[in-house]
């Protein structure tokens, strides 16, 4: 089975993660925001990384690209990017790889845009640094990039503000201030949540094309999986800081083992139903950081929670294939899953009775998602 | 935009009328018989004085008819003349603005000057050791009253030395002495009166700064591999400088008012010394027009900082 992109091409490692960690020292004690999270991702691939509020998303990605968020980080681990060692650079360095090589989208384009800079110098400053173009060529370059995404009288808007745009069009504007200078790796941090629903599969459909049509790289940041669902070749699923399953698109909506991926896809919005309302939250709230539950994060929500989840946290190891991970004792779909849901249910354990109450994953849902990400039959 | 200019101008008439007025009644309230009043003390008294003075201030007509005949003779430049010197008021300001107005205008330069760079640099190295020094240091050239810095330079640079040869007092005109003899009296009163301001100058850019530098465009200026210097001066120090902006306004007003002691001083001929003189002669005619003067001025800079920010956030002029 050929995954999405990749036909008839090998593709290298650009990126590889190993066991990054990102702390944060408060009076309280140590924030572990990341946790020892490892992946790779190949040139042109798109990786999905979905996690509830507060599960580390924004700090990994950050952390991949060196941003700086404090300076009360610790971080460890090794990011690798094209062969270099990320986390051992200078900012000077880095400075040289922000925006040409590596590029973000921000979450929200009223605030990630200055207010009181030009479009048309947000979007070609960066370029005439990186790429030692003239003014006029930026331009040209910048004009061409916004009419790529699909920005209508480019050339009007070149010298509007952004807050003369409307949200929809200023993300647009970010997409295109990040692919000005080519990158390899483009980090879009949950690029429509603050966009209204019918904008929000444009810019994503937008993210996408440019993906294809540029073979990049991209990590596609979100907390909602029915985004990721037919625009991603894998999925990490992130809870407290850690990837708790990974695998390829197809192959985690159709062979689901985390029972947290499992709630996240009873959560995603029904889109046949009018108000998009969600099909069940999880129930209680994400773990502190700085002390988490003992044994496996998840076991205080998990509906099939069982004394050795308590007590010894369980890795990450492979599901049927290789390239499926997941770290869990009782996974979804097992006959050891069914036995312990009915000794929790019988125990009235109280977030298993909300699992049983919230209906039944709809089924609909996970075709559809599966059928989107073209794997499965 | 336009109906905001509009109503701009409508506040900055209305400002001026009350001004104005309330200055007028400076003459008008005074206890006894306006006439002593407006007669400074060491005036001749005879009655042909004491009868022009009824005529001329209309001192018989009710309070606002006589406001409404000042405030048409003020808009012509006509503010009176004084009872002592026989000088018309508008000549005095005239005479004494430029000294007084360069003072100011040097004072703020400098203070400027070094406040915004010491602002961006206490918010970029925040808590670390540049910012608490700095923060450190300005807070001494705030609590120190210009006048005892004015003394203390004088004291150094003529007393103790003479370096630069720059003299402790005087004042040297453009129009005569050329513009590098102007400047060298102008540079220490108006190093002297730039402390104060550009202690708050430089906390309130700090601080503005500090926040702007958390915001999101900032971080993603930075992802974009922007230079850190070019961050600063080109993103985040024009939405940082509205507040800024408005206490150059205000610290304008409140220098063109507040030379006097500095001008006194250094022994230069101002406009605040000539206030100060009036007073002590108590030269009504004279305290009033100085006064209109001034506060107009001050109105002035006022309405000019508001269409400044028009000019620095494109936010403000879609209102
Ligand atoms: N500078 C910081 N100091 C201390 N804690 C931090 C800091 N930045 C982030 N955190 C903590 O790290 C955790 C992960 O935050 P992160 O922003 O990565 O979550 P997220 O998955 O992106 O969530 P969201 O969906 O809300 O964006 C949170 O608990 C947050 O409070
Ligand atoms: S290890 Fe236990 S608690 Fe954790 S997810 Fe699996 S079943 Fe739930
Ligand atoms: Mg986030």
């Amino acid at each position: 089975m050929e995954s999405r992109g990749t036909v008839g091409r090998v593709d290298r490692k650009i990126l590889v993660v190993e066991d990054l960690k990102t702390h944060f020292k408060l009076p309280a004690g140590m924030v572990k925001a990341v946790d020892g999270v490892s992946f790779d991702l190949k040139q042109g691939q798109t990786l999905g990384v979905v996690g509830e509020s507060g599960s580390g998303k924004t700090v990994l990605s950050r952390t991949i690209m060196r941003l700086t968020l404090g300076n009360n980080v610790h971080t460890s681990g090794r990011v690798s990017f094209e062969d270099r060692d990320i986390l051992s650079l200078s900012n000077k360095e880095m400075q040289k790889i922000w925006g040409l090589e590596m590029a973000m989208v921000f979450q929200d384009p009223m605030t990630s845009l200055n207010p009181v800079v030009k479009i048309g110098r947000q979007v070609t400053e960066h370029v005439r640094k990186h790429l030692n173009v003239s003014k006029s060529e930026a331009k040209a370059t910048a004009l061409q990039l916004l009419k790529g995404v699909r920005i209508p009288e480019a050339e009007a808007r070149f010298n509007a503000y952004p807050h003369q745009l409307s949200g929809g069009m200023r993300q647009r504007v970010s997409i295109a201030i990040a692919l000005a200078c080519g990158p390899k790796i483009l980090f879009a941090d949950e690029p429509t949540t603050a966009l209204d629903v019918t904008v929000q599969h444009q810019i994503l459909n937008l993210l996408n094309l440019q993906q294809q049509e540029r073979h990049m790289a991209m990590i596609l940041v979100t907390h909602d999986l029915g985004v990721v669902a037919g625009r991603t070749n894998d999925i990490a699923v992130m809870y407290a800081g850690k990837i708790v399953e990974k695998a390829p698109t197809w192959m985690l909506f159709s062979r689901v083992q985390h029972p947290y991926t499992e709630a996240l896809l009873r959560s995603i919005p029904r889109t046949n139903q009018k108000n998009h309302t969600r099909l069940s939250a999880i129930a209680g709230r994400p773990p502190d950081l700085i002390n988490p539950p003992q044994g496996c994060k998840f076991s205080p929500r998990c509906p099939y929670a069982q004394d050795k989840c308590r007590e010894e946290e369980p890795t990450l190891q492979a599901a049927q294939s290789d390239e499926h991970q997941f770290a869990c004792w009782y996974p979804v779909g097992t006959p050891e899953n069914k036995e312990a849901f009915e000794k929790n249910l019988a125990a009235q354990l109280p977030q298993t009775l909300a699992f049983a109450e919230g209906k039944v994953v709809d089924e609909s849902v996970i075709d559809n998602a599966v059928a989107l990400s073209g794997g499965g039959s | 935009m336009g109906k905001m200019i509009g109503q701009r101008v409508v506040r900055l008439i209305a400002t001026l009328l009350a001004v104005t007025f309330l200055t007028f009644l400076l003459t008008a309230l005074l206890p006894g018989d306006p006439v002593n009043a407006i007669l400074p003390p060491d005036a001749p008294r005879d009655q042909a004085t004491v009868d022009r003075i009824r005529a001329e201030f209309n001192l018989d007509d009710p309070l606002l008819v006589r406001y409404g005949s000042w405030l048409a003779n003020a808009v012509t430049g006509d503010l009176g003349k004084s009872y002592i010197t026989d000088q018309q008021v508008t000549e005095a300001i005239k005479q004494r603005i430029p000294i007084t107005f360069e003072l100011t205008a040097l004072a703020a330069f400098f203070a400027l000057l070094l406040a915004v760079p010491v602002g961006i640099l206490g918010a970029y190295r925040e808590g670390r050791f540049a910012d608490k020094s700095s923060s450190a240091m300005v807070q001494v050239g705030l609590s120190v009253p210009p006048f005892i810095v004015g003394i203390f330079l004088i004291w150094l640079f003529t007393v103790k030395t003479s370096f630069l040869g720059l003299p402790s007092t005087g004042w040297n005109r453009i129009t005569t002495d050329g513009l590098w003899e102007n400047l060298r009296t102008a540079v220490l009163p108006a190093f002297a009166l730039s402390l104060a301001p550009l202690a708050y100058f430089s906390r309130l850019l700090r601080s503005d700064m500090v926040g702007t530098l958390k915001e999101d465009f900032v971080l993603s200026a930075r992802a974009k591999g922007l230079k850190n210097r070019y961050i600063l001066g080109r993103h985040a120090l024009r939405p940082s400088s509205l507040s800024l902006v408005t206490i150059v306004g205000i610290q304008l007003g409140i220098l063109l008012s507040g030379t006097v002691v500095i001008e006194q001083i250094f022994a230069l001929p101002g406009l605040g010394s000539r206030l100060l003189n009036a007073i002590y002669q108590r030269d009504i005619v004279m305290i009033q027009g100085i006064t209109v003067f001034i506060a107009t001025m001050y109105v002035l800079i006022n309405t000019a900082v508001d269409f400044i920010y028009l000019a620095i956030d494109p936010r403000i002029r879609k209102r």
